[in-house]
């Protein structure tokens, strides 16, 4: 308890000056090392996938202190602010999404950025934030769990950023979109009753979708989806490179910068969607169980935040957003691996990624903002 | 209603940490689902995975060996590997093949052939296999290729060792020559041993010798990239390179006899009867094997094809032609040694025979003639109706029998491929392959060395050399020693002696005398030849071409040279240890004598005495 406070910033433990640099800038300390600490790995492997491409490396370095600077930024914002921009943030996102959408059909073709001259802007990264965030103030406004009327609202306000983002098309994105989104209803109590009932209704309905709805071509697609592998000259080869580089690095790899899959070229995407392969090649079994503490380490400090939330919208807000964060890391990784289809999800912090590390660190501020801006109750 | 919302907040809270810990749980199972997945294949399928990444980085490069050198017996280079130059592409690391193939076009020569062999090769090989476009660039092309190499992907000059036969002309008909590697032989070879090797021997020494020129392939491990190209060597082992082969056959007699020919056409072969070493084996007219290396270009091959001189036909080694009088000395052998007749029996030669109850008239070359001849003189003068009689009282039995003993009529067994065996006819022969009896007219044709009776001059040449070691046979041969590589020259021993059953010496000292007065006396029909620095003793032989049967269709304006008979001439030097043995056969050369004869005695000049010039 002791050190729970301290690490929160509460006054009456007594903080060194960094800890008193920390708790004023309003940062959550095993956050932010654990988030340098990835940072920092994936910086490394970053080196050795790109083949030693240090403009890369500053490139990415360059993301990472804006990822940063969001972060301290939103940090610095109270909940309760962040609760009033919601529903505004989701609406400008909306329209975004729109003029993307026009923007996309006048360019002829799909297109997922806003080039506003000087900057150029993925809407969909802001709506991985917003969504969650219009729900959470939106559910967090009355009693939970909530009734089935605000439900189906609040399936509304999900549904639509996720359809238009999923026309861009950015599959990966609007997966992702839509799971921040479910989150917050799952943990504002969504019944069990209902999780199961949709589940029930979502079998027969694929099932009937397979037999009736699609054409034979069509359904070879969605069973390459499933099996990537059934077509080895396609997304199979990929999956088939990123096997071997995985399996062939065996309990302690090949060492950093020896990776052979990786640096012959043999593995597609190694920066970017199929990084977790080259720290699995290189760094091996061991590699990547420590990978893998680092980020439960960071996912479960963030669920700890979420739960000691002193209010509903932050709870559902911070833990939404660190359930998203494990969606992140889970398709990307099951997708490298081969237990899940092939999504194109980065692999959080790691993968050279542009927005998506800014959007992440943001998310992160977040529940700092929402750890550090708590008022001491009586208990 | 603040204890209301206390309440709210409470219940909250205790909703809110209990889906979190559901959420906690969820993330743990999959996280662990996710460590089982990678610990099935980092670790319980680790070794399959680390075989798939081998295989796909490290790649098997054949190191071809060098083939082995031919030499002849005085060490003369007869084939060598020069380096040259070509141009060759890779398909797969090229856009557009089309595009590039005309743009190479216009700065190195491409001609249509060059195209077509490109194509064919394309269909034969893989995608990543570089293939030859252009061969033997020339410097100005190698150089100006180098300027433009950044425009052409995936192509590249290679610097790789060609055959080539530097006396070509003269040899081609013993070297044979290499080409590349058929889909016919693709079949036949050990893939392995050839995965680095274009070419293979198509003909002569290069195809007998094949095994031992080739070598064995090396192989090195090198590292690739995705796109093939290769970063680095991780192993090698070198290849063996062929075995050097140093020949029987004399380069500077091959020249003689070959020039010895002047503008005529025919075959000459010349054997050590002490060992049976080919000296020299001569086709004329010759052809350059040079072009067959990189594949013979159409129409240089229509020409070879096309030639009434039929450069590619080997004559020495395939060419059957009726032995005519040269196979008297044998055959009066034979009289000799089966006790048919003796040495100084004499017959009344007319200028004709017939035989008992038969009206029709062999003659005799002479038409009035040779009056009362005994055995010596009828092969001095070359007498048919002596020779009719012997055959008619030897018989076709004994006859065959007997000459089958010299080779006639069955391969020599020279290490050279496609030899064909001539043909001894025999009654049993007559009935499976031409379903008739034999008459007895046959025998005595056959006697005269006509009619059915074909020998290639190398059967010849074996033949004389056997007769003039009294029976000691020895299978012909063109390699005599070698060189493996590291390792001194091995003479090869001489092949093992086969002696030929012997009813009396004084028979074959007879046959050999008469041979020599073939020469030596005043009525030798080869008393041309006669040369004091040593004794020599052979036999005049001319073959009817009318008799001969040949596939060969002869140009309307050549019919009449064609229609002469062919000159052919046997012997050997010098007689008391004999030396050489030579058979000289001159296409429509006319009479042996005058012709077939002067050719050998330079043969045998020059190796006997040096050079003969």
């Amino acid at each position: 308890m002791i050190r729970q406070s301290r690490l929160s910033g509460l006054p009456e433990s007594n903080p060194t000056r960094a800890e008193g640099l920390l708790s004023d800038m309003h940062l959550d300390l095993p956050l932010l090392t654990g988030l340098i600490l990835l940072c920092g790995f994936g910086l490394l492997v970053l080196y050795s996938a790109s083949g030693q491409d240090v403009a890369q490396i500053e490139r990415q370095l360059v993301r990472m202190a804006l990822g940063f600077t969001s972060m301290v930024i939103l940090a610095q914002a109270p909940p309760a602010s962040l609760r009033r921009w919601s529903p505004w943030l989701f609406g400008a996102s909306i329209l975004l999404l729109l003029a993307v959408l026009v923007a996309g059909k006048m360019g002829k073709g799909a297109q997922r950025w806003l080039d506003l001259g000087f900057f150029r802007f993925q809407p969909s990264e802001l709506t991985k934030l917003a969504v969650p965030m219009v729900v959470a103030w939106f559910l967090a406004e009355k009693a939970l769990p909530p009734q089935w009327k605000r439900l189906l609202i609040a399936g509304l306000m999900i549904l639509i950023p996720v359809l238009l983002i999923a026309k861009q098309p950015d599959l990966g994105t609007s997966l992702l979109v839509a799971s921040a989104g479910i989150f917050v209803l799952f943990l504002a109590g969504l019944s069990w009753r209902f999780i199961g009932g949709m589940i029930l209704v979502a079998i027969p309905s694929a099932w009937a979708l397979w037999e009736w709805g699609m054409r034979d071509y069509q359904r070879n697609r969605v069973l390459t989806f499933l099996n990537p592998e059934s077509d080895p000259l396609g997304t199979g080869y990929h999956i088939i490179q990123s096997k071997i580089a995985i399996g062939s690095g065996g309990l302690y790899g090949k060492g950093w910068l020896n990776g052979t899959q990786s640096h012959l070229e043999f593995l597609p995407e190694r920066t970017t969607d199929f990084i977790f392969a080259v720290i699995a090649e290189e760094h091996g079994f061991f590699g990547i169980l420590v990978l893998l503490s680092l980020y439960l380490f960071i996912i479960m400090r963030g669920l700890f935040i979420a739960a000691q939330a002193q209010d509903t919208y932050g709870r559902l807000l911070g833990g939404a957003l660190i359930l998203v964060f494990f969606v992140y890391l889970f398709v990307n990784t099951g997708m490298v691996s081969g237990i899940l289809p092939v999504v194109g999800v980065p692999l959080p912090l790691v993968s050279y990624w542009g927005t998506s590390i800014v959007t992440i660190m943001a998310g992160f501020g977040i529940l700092m903002s929402i750890h550090t801006h708590r008022k001491l109750l009586p208990t | 209603m603040p204890q209301i919302t206390l309440k709210n907040y409470l219940r909250e809270s205790r909703l809110f940490r209990h889906r979190a810990l559901t959420a906690a749980v969820v993330i743990l199972i999959l996280v662990v689902i996710l460590i089982l997945r990678l610990q099935q294949l980092q670790i319980t399928d680790h070794s399959h995975f680390t075989t798939l990444s081998r295989e796909n980085r490290v790649k098997v490069v054949p190191l071809p060996p060098t083939r082995g050198l031919i030499y002849d017996r005085t060490g003369v280079l007869l084939a060598e590997n020069l380096p040259a130059h070509s141009l060759e592409i890779i398909p797969e690391q090229v856009q557009d093949l089309e595009q590039t193939l005309t743009d190479l076009a216009e700065i190195i020569t491409v001609e249509e052939s060059d195209l077509k062999r490109f194509e064919r090769l394309r269909k034969q090989r893989r995608r990543f296999d570089s293939i030859p476009l252009r061969i033997r660039l020339d410097e100005d092309e190698v150089a100006r290729f180098a300027v433009n190499r950044h425009r052409f992907p995936g192509v590249d000059i290679q610097a790789k060792l060609l055959r080539e036969y530097p006396i070509a002309d003269q040899t081609g008909h013993v070297l044979g020559y290499v080409g590349r590697i058929s889909e016919k032989e693709l079949q036949e070879i050990d893939p392995s041993n050839y995965s680095g090797t274009s070419y293979i021997g198509k003909n002569g020494i290069e195809k007998t010798y094949e095994d031992q020129l080739h070598g064995m392939v090396g192989v090195q491990h090198v590292e690739v990239n995705a796109l093939g190209r290769v970063i680095r060597v991780l192993e090698s082992q070198p290849p063996v390179p062929g075995e050097d082969i140093y020949l029987t056959i004399d380069a500077g007699l091959q020249n003689v006899a070959m020039n010895a020919f002047g503008e005529e056409n025919g075959a000459a072969v010349a054997i050590d009867p002490q060992n049976g070493n080919v000296l020299t084996l001569v086709s004329k007219p010759g052809f350059n094997p040079n072009l067959f290396v990189e594949g013979i270009s159409p129409t240089d091959y229509q020409a070879l094809q096309e030639s009434g001189d039929k450069p590619l036909f080997n004559r020495a080694l395939r060419g059957q032609y009726p032995p005519g009088s040269t196979v008297k000395p044998f055959l009066g052998l034979a009289g000799l040694e089966t006790g048919t007749i003796y040495y100084n029996q004499k017959k009344f030669c007319p200028g004709f025979f017939q035989l008992p109850n038969h009206s029709h008239k062999y003659r005799d070359w002479k038409k009035w003639g040779h009056g009362s001849v005994n055995l010596e003189d009828a092969i001095v003068q070359s007498c048919d109706v002596f020779y009719y009689d012997l055959a008619y009282q030897l018989g076709i039995d004994k006859m065959q029998s007997f000459m089958s003993r010299f080779g006639f009529g069955e391969p020599t067994g020279v290490d050279l491929v496609g030899e064909l065996p001539g043909l001894m006819p025999s009654r049993e022969w007559k009935k499976e392959k031409r379903r008739a009896p034999w008459y007895p007219g046959e025998t005595l044709i056959t006697g005269i060395g006509q009619g059915y009776f074909l020998t290639t001059p190398l059967q010849l040449a074996s033949a004389t050399a056997t007769l003039s070691m009294h029976g000691q046979k020895h299978k012909p041969r063109m390699v005599q020693a070698r060189k493996r590589p590291d390792e001194p020259i091995q003479i090869l021993p001489p092949e093992p002696t086969d002696a030929l059953p012997i009813q009396s010496d004084h028979n074959w000292d007879d046959v050999i005398h008469a041979m020599s007065q073939v020469i030596e006396g005043p009525r030798g029909t080869a008393k041309l030849i006669r040369t004091e620095s040593y004794r020599i003793a052979g036999k005049t032989g001319t073959a009817q071409v009318f008799t001969v049967k040949q596939e060969e269709e002869y140009d309307e304006d050549k019919i009449d040279k064609k229609m002469r008979d062919h000159a052919l001439f046997i012997a050997f030097a010098p007689v008391e240890h004999p030396r050489i043995a030579v058979a000289v056969l001159v296409e429509n050369g006319g009479h042996g004598g005058s012709v077939a004869a002067p050719i050998a005695k330079q043969i045998m000049d020059h190796y006997l005495l040096g050079s003969s010039q």
